[in-house]
Formats: structure tokens, sequence, C-alpha cells
């Protein structure tokens, strides 16, 4: 076979690794490059620096060392048994990729992951000499998110955390059995156990600079993980319930949710179908539920079905709780607490700290609502300002044609 | 009626100077008209006030947010922003708690502005592009770029902190930034022309954005969402997208295509897997009262699939589909229209029983529609590992799970219809219904007709 050159490779390895959604850039410690030395700096907002026509954000140089590897997972375009073109980049290659991708604007920093060859420490040594040569060689202060590998010795884990920003083990199926059955060699208790040793040793190096100023920082921007929706017989339900699991035991700061959509080259074991994107959708918006609106894990489960515990599609699962809930409606823009404004269907976070701000000042009216945000006509009924109270409206039995989005033609290109 | 004229359009020192004078003389705002540098002066204009530092004297405090505020409005592109900003500050001094009111309509239309701007200075942070060129002194890189508000000075310590060791120049063309590695000089407004026009890793890129694209999942509303198309023309990788939208739909489906048509081989180690990822199944509550999941079994790459309705007591215990009282008539019609039961694939549309419990006896009961729903995810999962060229649904159950809708066995019992997911289908009666009939003459003629229907779907066999 002819060798590869750089270009031909980052073809191959970008499309490798294509399939983890991650690619946030926010959150971590604030750096510059002011003492001329280096190059790069972070605030606290990531910044998206194009949008591919999947609609996903690109921020970050997302790619693996090499899409070569030792197990066979069925969801996965990299497994042994898939016929895919394998490609290896050297760990200096990647730092000249990232540096010149940065410096035109490009991106935000690298994301690196590999499939495993060798052994897992040998791979995890490899994904820290990128991270090491950028961070100490080149004086690189943008963003690094690296994959730890869950066998990997915790010594190289740890030092991994110490130049990346953030770590990141995909836990991939939100069930036991599906793990099982799609990735045989992963192993739930292994990935749990890699994610809860990360938790720690963020916490610790919290601990560590609260004493001593000059502590090395560990992934300031934390850990997170990713599930593949639609390709085993998990529910909504059953994914909100484990995204909560995550969170809590393991202090994530994001679970992402990749619908599983077709790679080249698929697996018998797992049939290929349109990815279930609306449904990704859904979870994404019960995520922010439960992250920014004070919804607990099993009020958000409660908008779904009963019967198939899966989200209404049709709906937001915001609007879905409040049909659902009627009872705890209208409310008074005038008085209800934030927590219950949060509920009311349409109204953001923005919307309602403007809200809070500006009744400290007078009563408000419809017309101060229908400033603050996007359609009035779809959050009457689940409000009382001081001109407006929907009498009939909440208690209407047939509530949801008034509020729903309206059905669309489906484009060929649609979700 | 007074003229102020401020000499750069995001001026906010000269701003606030001018209106501290204003203030001090309790001009009212729809008596000042303002400007920027040498543009003429409406018709209306009276006397011009030049700016000048106004008396110390005059120094009166405003809440903070309004700084804050007016910092940022001054960079946008309204003509308006300056009176607009003049009229708030008056209001402020006889309210001063109207900067918390974010309701009300002038705060509210500030707040617009505002907001407009940190839009178009974080868009400009982030689909500015440098193209590397070579001088005296070796690399410089520039861009170009066209913001819609006054935002590059403003934004210009951005660049400074990210990019403080490379030497740069931002051109736009109102204004043009130049970094030397040490210090921030100001130029006049420049021209596309006067920024390089390419950079050979631009190609690189470009390679990354079109692999990294997913064809399976366009969501071209999204990216135009984030990235609209006015931003597209600085921006390399953009000129890919049509040309990516356009095969998208090509490429998915030769995935799926591919996938169907060329796997084999170890599709039954695939439904070993997935029987084994039922058995776990807890996607309803039904599994919370039968014994064990009921998956399928017969032949992973027959040509027909059998659906019935849902496992019944003996099947429960057994853990094998079709093997009660109804069973034995299904495999008596089955041998009597010719099929051979180990070669054809048998199921049920839900795999748990449902039953009440009265006295000792499970009696069985109708699952509903959330239960169907529920345990389609499998039957589509076998049908997608099995692909039977025909499907027969066994009773009512069994043709709501596969169409996904109500049907009427009466009246469509034997026409065959097209699946989505591939093959067709027919409809017949569940046997256990020939086991309910009271009188044997209406079950000799009902048995018939089930074979009948059987004998049917095998003739579909291609």
């Amino acid at each position: 076979m002819a060798q590869l050159d750089t270009r031909q490779k980052l073809g191959i390895l970008a499309d490798a690794a294509k399939y983890d959604a991650s690619c946030a850039s926010s959150g971590t410690a604030k750096r510059d490059s002011r003492d001329g030395k280096g190059i790069g700096s972070t605030e606290g907002m990531g910044i998206c620096h194009a949008y591919a026509p999947d609609g996903r954000c690109i921020s970050l140089l997302k790619i693996l060392l090499t899409n070569s590897c030792i197990f066979d997972c069925h969801y996965c375009i990299n497994r042994k048994s898939s016929n895919v073109r394998r490609a290896r980049f050297t760990a200096q290659e990647v730092v000249q990729l990232t540096l010149s991708f940065y410096r035109r604007n490009y991106i935000e920093g690298l994301f690196l992951s590999s499939g495993i060859i060798g052994s897992s420490n040998y791979t995890m040594e490899q994904l820290v000499e990128v991270a090491r040569s950028l961070r100490e060689d080149h004086h690189f202060r943008g963003y690094i998110h690296l994959k730890t590998i869950p066998d990997a010795d915790p010594e190289l884990v740890h030092q991994a955390g110490l130049y990346a920003d953030r770590v990141s083990i995909n836990v991939e199926l939100p069930t036991v059995s599906g793990l099982k059955r799609l990735a045989p060699e992963k192993d739930e208790k292994r990935i749990e156990g890699a994610m809860a040793d990360n938790k720690t040793a963020i916490i610790d190096n919290k601990d560590a600079r609260k004493k001593y100023k000059s502590a090395p920082r560990f992934a300031p921007a934390g850990q997170s993980t990713q599930m593949i929706v639609g390709a085993d017989a998990a529910t909504d339900g059953d994914i909100v319930r484990r995204a909560s699991t995550l969170y809590d035991q393991f202090g994530l700061r994001r679970v992402y949710y990749s619908a599983f959509s077709p790679i080249p080259d698929a697996s018998a074991v797992l049939p290929l179908q349109r990815p279930p994107l609306m449904r990704e959708h859904r979870l994404y918006q019960s995520d922010w539920l439960m992250r920014f609106y004070d919804y607990r894990p099993d009020e958000v489960v409660a908008a779904a079905d009963e019967a198939t515990g899966m989200l209404p599609l049709d709906i937001d699962p915001k609007l879905a709780w409040a049909l659902k809930f009627r009872d705890r409606f209208p409310v008074d823009v005038n008085q209800a607490p934030r927590e219950m404004l949060l509920r009311v269907p349409g109204l953001g976070v923005k919307a309602v700290n403007a809200m809070l701000a500006s009744r400290r000042w007078r009563r408000l009216r419809l017309d101060d609502v229908a400033r603050l945000t996007v359609s009035v006509a779809k959050l009457r009924p689940f409000i009382v300002t001081e001109d407006w109270r929907p009498v009939l409206l909440t208690d209407k039995a047939d509530l949801k044609p008034l509020v729903a989005p309206k059905k669309q033609q489906l484009e060929l290109f649609a979700a | 009626m007074r003229v102020v004229t401020l000499p750069r359009p995001d001026d906010f020192d000269a701003w606030r100077d001018a209106a501290r004078g204003l203030i001090a003389d309790q001009v009212p705002a729809d008596e000042v008209v303002w400007q920027v540098g040498d543009v003429p002066t409406d018709l209306f204009a009276g006397e011009a006030v030049a700016h000048a530092p106004p008396p110390p004297s005059s120094a009166f405090s405003v809440p903070r947010p309004f700084i804050d505020l007016a910092r940022t409005v001054v960079q946008a592109s309204e003509p308006e922003r300056f009176c607009l900003l003049y009229t708030l500050l008056t209001r402020l001094r006889r309210e001063p708690g109207l900067i918390e009111d974010r309701a009300d309509p002038l705060v509210r239309r500030l707040d617009t502005l505002a907001k407009g701007v940190r839009r178009d200075m974080h868009k400009m942070r982030a689909f500015l592009r440098f193209r590397e060129v070579q001088d005296a002194e070796g690399a410089r890189f520039v861009a170009w770029f066209e913001p819609e508000n006054h935002i590059v000075r403003a934004n210009a310590a951005f660049f400074v902190n990210r990019f403080a060791s490379m030497r740069w120049s931002i051109l736009t063309p109102e204004v043009s930034l130049h970094w030397d590695g040490k210090a921030l000089s100001e130029g006049p407004g420049a021209t596309r022309a006067d920024a390089p026009d390419g950079d050979p890793v631009e190609e690189v890129w470009k390679t990354y954005y079109a692999n990294i694209f997913n064809p399976a999942r366009v969501k071209i509303g999204a990216m135009l969402k984030e990235m609209p198309r006015k931003y597209w023309k600085n921006m390399p990788e953009t000129q890919l997208v049509p040309q990516l939208i356009a095969g998208a739909q090509a490429r998915e489906s030769r995935m799926i295509e591919t996938a169907r048509t060329e796997i084999g081989g170890n599709s039954l180690a695939a439904w070993e897997a997935l029987r084994d990822e039922a058995a776990a199944c807890t996607r309803c509550h039904l599994y919370k009262h039968a014994t064990q999941t009921v998956f399928g079994e017969g032949s992973v790459d027959s040509t027909m699939m059998f659906v019935g309705e849902q496992p019944g007591d003996n099947e429960d215990l057994a853990g094998k589909p079709f093997i009660g009282p109804a069973g034995q008539v299904f495999d008596r019609a089955l041998a009597e229209a010719g099929i051979d039961r180990s070669r054809a694939y048998v199921t049920n549309a839900v795999k748990h029983f449902k039953f009440e419990q009265r006295g000792k006896r499970r009696i069985h009961s109708k699952p509903g529609a959330g239960e169907i729903d529920a345990c389609r995810w499998w039957i589509e999962q076998e049908r997608m590992l099995v692909q039977p060229q025909v499907t027969v649904a066994l009773g009512a159950t069994a043709a709501r799970s596969l169409l996904g809708r109500v049907v009427t066995i009466g009246r469509e019992r034997g026409r065959p219809m097209p699946l989505a997911d591939g093959g067709q289908a027919l409809i017949t009666v569940h046997p256990s219904f020939l086991l309910r009939l009271p009188d044997e003459e209406a079950k000799r003629v009902e048995y018939t007709r089930f074979v009948e229907d059987l004998k049917a779907a095998h003739a579909l066999l291609a």
C-alpha cells in the first residue's frame, strides 16, 4: 500500500472520529499568551469556528491518533472486523496540524481519541505524548480534550488530566445488556471505575488548589461521557435516569447523546437505519431541563408516555410536562417563584431572569411578557399577568393544538 | 436643536462626555442630533457642539449596569443608538431603578442592540480566518473580515491574547488592526483586495471539514442558524457545503443498502446477542409479572416470518413461542399449507405474557397499544436481521405492530401489502380465534380459510 500523506490520513482519521458528539471547548480555566512565549487562549465560553451541514459545531480538531483497533464493537466504524482503510498519525503530525489550524483561527484546540493498538497503556502513552508536546514544547494554551482509556495505568490517565482541559470516557450504551451485545470486550464496571477515578482526581485537585495556588490543574473543564441512542433497547425513561445517575455519581459536566447513525461497512449485529435525530434532540432538551430548569429526573420521566417510556416527538418535553400537569398552571408572572416561572413552556432562563428583575419595579402586563419572549400566543394559556387571565383556556381539553408547533411538510433532508 | 459630533462611530468616551454636558444643561433628548465624523447633519440641524470634556462640576452617578450597556450599544450599527442611550440616561436621572426593568420598551430595545453586538463579536472571533504570508521579517497572518457593527476595536484584545506571539493584521472596511508581536496599531479601512487570496493550509482544513461531516444526519437548518450565509464568503470551508449536501443522501442510502445486501455470515450470532439482550427487557411493565421474555425462534435467514400476539401460559413457562393449544393448531395448519415451520421464523408482537390472576389460573389479557409500541423495537430488530420476503400477521395485535395502525381483520385479511422496511405483509386471524369458536361447523370453515391464507402467503414467495 502506498504511503499516505498527512492530508489523506487526516481524511481517514477525521472520518473515524465524527461519531463522537462532544465538541465543547467551554468551562475551562482562563489562559492567554500575552507573555509572547506560546500560542492560544481560553475564555469561559467556547467558540464554534464552523458548522458542518449536519448541524454540528466544529470547535476542535477532532481526530483519532489511529483508527486501528483490537476491539470489535459493533456500532463502531473502527472495529477490528471492519474493512475501513486504516491510518496512523505520529504524535508530531498531530501537533503540527493542531498548531497550523490554530494559527489560522480555524479551531479552539484539539480533541484527540484513538483506537486501541498494542495495549491500553501504549495507546494512552501516545495520546499523552501529543498533549505533552503541545503544552511543553510549544506552550500551547488552547483547549485540549483527551479521551482516556479505561484499562490504562492510572498514572498515565493522571498525566493526561494534567495536560488536558477535559478528559472523557464513553459509557457507549445506556444499558448493560446493550453494552454486552454491542461492545462485548467493554465492561461497564471498568468504564465506571475509570470515571470514578477521574472524579476523585478532579476533586482532589480542587482541594489541593485551595491550599496551594501553584498546584497544577487537573482537567479544569471536568469530564464528560457519551451514550449512543437507538442501538439498544433503552427507552427515553431509561436514558434520562441513567444520565442523571451518571451526573450525580461521577460529577460529569456533560452527558452527550449520539443518535446511532449508519456507518460504512456495518456489522450484521447492528442493522442500519436512519438515525433517530428527533429523539436525540428531545433527549438533549430533557437534559437541559435537568441542568438549567430544576426538573428532577423523575419529573422528566413523567413527561414520557407511561406505557412506552418514550418522550413525545412532536412536542418538547417541557410542553409535554405542562400539558400533563395542568393543575400547576396558570402561573402568575407577578408572584410565582422562579422555579415555577421556569416551568412555563416558552419561558427561558433569560426571560425569567428579566421578569424577576422587572417585577421588583412594577407589575407586568401581557405586553411586557411579549417583549421578552418569542411567542406570547403559546404562553398565554399558562400565565396570569396584570391584564390577562386565561379563564377557560388552561382547562380546555384540546389545548395541545393551540400551543404545539404546526406540523410541517417534511423536507427532503429534514431531521 | 443641538448637534453633537462624535469622532468615531464606537467612541463611548466621547459620547459620555457629551452626554454629561447635555445633562448638566438639562437638554431634553429630542433636542439633540448625534452624528459621527463628517456625516452631513440633517435638515433641522442647529448649533454644532464640538466634542469637549464637560466641566468637572457636572459629574453625576448612573447605575453601573447602564455604563456596561452603553459601552456595548455604542458599537451597534443602529444610527439611533446615541439618541436612545441619551434618552434612557435622561429617564434614569428621574428613576434610577428603570435600568433593572428589562421589560421596559426602551431598555428592551437597547438590550436587543447589545445582544446583536455581542453576537457579532462572538461570530468575528469564530469565523475570522487568517492567511499566512511571508514578508521581510518572516511569517505574517492577515485576515479580511466584514463585521456588521463597529466592534473591531473592542474585539482587538481577544486576538492579542490569543495570537500574541504571531505578527498579524485584521483588515475590515472601517478600520485595520496590526499587531507586531509587541504593540497594536490602527490603520485606515481596507478592501478585500488588500488581503491575501489564499493559503495552502486551507486545502487541508477543507479535507477536515468534509470528513468530519456525517452525511447520515443532515440538518441544514441547524447549520444556518449558527452560521448564516452572510458569513460564508470569507470562510474557505463553506465552498464545500453545496456538494456535501448534494451527496449526503446518496451516501447514506448506499451505506444502508450495502449493509442490507452484503452482510451475512454472522447474522446468527447477531440474533443470539439480540435474544440475550431481550431477556433483560424492561421497556414496559409486563416483565414484572411474566416468567421470562419469549423471543422469536426459527431460521434467521428465513424468507417467511410469522408474528403472533403474545406468549400464553405455556409459552411463558417454556420460553418458546407457539407451543400451547393455539400453537398446535398453528403447526397443523402450517403443515397442511405445505410450510416447514423449522425453516420459518416465528415470533410475537409482544414478548412478555400479560395475564390476570384468577385463583390459581392465569387468564390471558390483551396487550394495550402502549405495550405493543414498547415492544415494537424488538420486532423491528428481528425484521432487520431476518429480512423476510413475506410476513404473516396473525391477528389484530400483530397487524397493529407491523403496520403501526389499528387494523380490522375482516376488511384487510388476505390482501398483500408492502411494508415500510421491505417485503410484503399478509393479515389473517390468530389461531386462538379458531379455538374460541363455539360452533364446530364454523370452526371447520374458519380453519380452512386460515390454511388458505397461509397457502396464499407461501405463494407470495418469489
